[in-house]
């Protein structure tokens, strides 16, 4: 009987406790800049795509919302030719940022992106493009890989030695 | 002071009943949300405060389902009886000297007369839905409120013994000196929890029962005739509050203040206290509380009735 009136003052004391409510579309919650949230993709430093066309997050994806076709620009650049994200199919499980070879893809804390129509939330290349590189500021795919592209022959890239001349006997 | 019209009296005792009632619906919500840490309802209106009419509006332009097996007359009767007895028993609770709108001297037993009459809504609500968990809900109330009625009427017997009279007005008019909650304490205690459980308010909601019996009585009922169950029960807390005001707490006397605040502060803290009451205490088993109420509360009923009498006995 005693325990029954004190768990009633126990209550009654919550009333003077904070609330723990966000009142939401004038107080924002706090997300965490490692949330899963809406998928951007990131461009280089110099302002280039970062996205290569590799589908290794399309391949990824348990529920295949990510489609894309790789194609070559005339300095042998891959990039997507279309790149589309399905965002009423996606779960936002971050598969596609952990498959990115290159931090092309990257989810954001974002959530806002209610549509009223469905073929709305349908994302095309420039919806998911961002000016900025990210979450990774430093990083330029194209000038650390190995791979030869215009402007860029093997062995010069960042940090890489002089391409091995296999024609050569000399050690 | 001049007591008004009857008329007035009449309509304004109606208003303010079914008016606090319809509020108790967001007050209600609001005060759970304060003792859970939340909000509640805070968007539609100042302080969420049109949240009652958006509601009113939404159960009243839902669809009003009669199911085909039910038993139809009965059916759509059942609701009207709680309303109506509820509001019978209004007539008559004194709200200030003179506002009161019919002065019975049997006001007490009218008033016990009128809530076991609205046992019968809930049965034949529960009955004529042809429903398991609704016949059980109904098989529960009638149980639960036979038991609790029993000794609601005899922890009242105190107060009458002291007050000498059935008649409303002279139980308060007698609690000029002391409030009757002081000597007749376990009659007060004994009353509330007889007056929740007629109320069927938690913990002793046990008719509707969410987890167990979907929604008991009225699985069945939509629209508007779901609505007078649910208007009905706030009716029922605040008729028991204001019954506890009147019959413990000096109905309207106080200091300073016109008597008609003082009845309605004291009518709120008990309906404040109905509502703390169902955001902390859990739901007890069926059988449980049949055996309090046989073992416990009757016994506990009797004996208070016996000191009380050999008291005033002795001192007369």
């Amino acid at each position: 009987m005693l325990s029954v009136l004190r768990t009633m003052w126990d209550v009654f004391l919550h009333a003077f406790r904070p609330k723990v409510t966000v009142q939401y579309p004038e107080q924002k919650a706090y997300l965490a800049p490692r949330y899963r949230g809406r998928i951007i993709l990131a461009r280089d430093p110099d302002g280039g795509e970062r996205c290569v066309g590799c589908y290794l997050c399309a391949a990824a994806c348990p529920v295949d919302c990510i489609s894309l076709q790789a194609s070559e620009d005339e300095h042998g650049r891959r990039y997507p030719e279309f790149f589309r994200i399905n965002f009423s199919r996606c779960i936002f499980c971050g598969f596609c940022e952990d498959a990115c070879p290159t931090y092309a893809i990257q989810l954001i804390p974002d959530v806002e992106m209610s549509e009223y129509h469905r073929p709305n939330l349908v994302y095309e290349k420039e919806h998911l493009l961002i000016d900025g590189p990210g979450k990774y500021p430093g990083y330029n795919y194209w000038k650390v890989c190995g791979a030869e592209i215009g402007g860029k022959g093997k062995g010069e890239a960042e940090n890489e030695a002089p391409a091995t001349d296999l024609r050569s006997l000399l050690p | 002071m001049t007591s008004p019209h009857p008329i007035a009296t009449i309509v304004g005792t109606l208003i303010v009943a079914l008016s606090i009632a319809s509020l108790l619906i967001w007050v209600e919500r609001r005060l759970l949300a304060v003792w859970q840490d939340r909000c509640g309802p805070n968007r539609v209106g100042p302080f969420g405060l049109l949240q009652v009419v958006a509601d009113m509006i939404k159960i009243f332009t839902k669809e009003d389902w009669i199911p085909p097996f039910a038993d139809k007359p009965v059916f759509v009767l059942a609701p009207a009886i709680i309303i109506v007895t509820v509001l019978m028993s209004f007539a008559v609770l004194p709200i200030a000297t003179g506002i009161i709108v019919a002065d019975l001297n049997i006001g007490l037993l009218f008033f016990l007369a009128m809530s076991s009459l609205g046992v019968y809504s809930i049965v034949l609500a529960g009955w004529s839905s042809d429903n398991k968990y609704s016949l059980l809900g109904g098989l529960r109330a009638a149980a639960q409120m036979i038991t609790y009625e029993v000794f609601m009427g005899l922890s009242l017997i105190g107060v009458v013994v002291l007050a000498g009279s059935f008649d409303l007005v002279r139980i308060v008019e007698a609690q000029r000196n002391v409030w009757f909650v002081i000597p007749q304490f376990l009659g007060f205690v004994l009353f509330l929890i007889a007056g929740i459980a007629e109320t069927r308010r938690l913990p002793f909601d046990l008719p509707e029962a969410e987890s167990e019996l979907v929604a008991g009585y009225h699985s069945e009922y939509s629209g508007m005739k779901f609505g007078m169950f649910f208007v009905g029960e706030y009716l029922g807390v605040t008729l028991i509050s204001a019954l506890i005001a009147v019959l413990f707490f000096g109905g309207w006397m106080g200091p300073w203040l016109p008597p008609i605040v003082w009845f309605f502060i004291k009518v709120i803290f008990f309906i404040c206290f109905f509502i703390l009451l169902r955001a902390s205490l859990p739901r007890p088993r069926f059988d449980q509380l049949m055996s309090w109420g046989w073992k416990l509360m009757l016994p506990l009923a009797l004996a208070n009735i016996l000191v009380t009498g050999a008291v005033v006995l002795a001192f007369r």
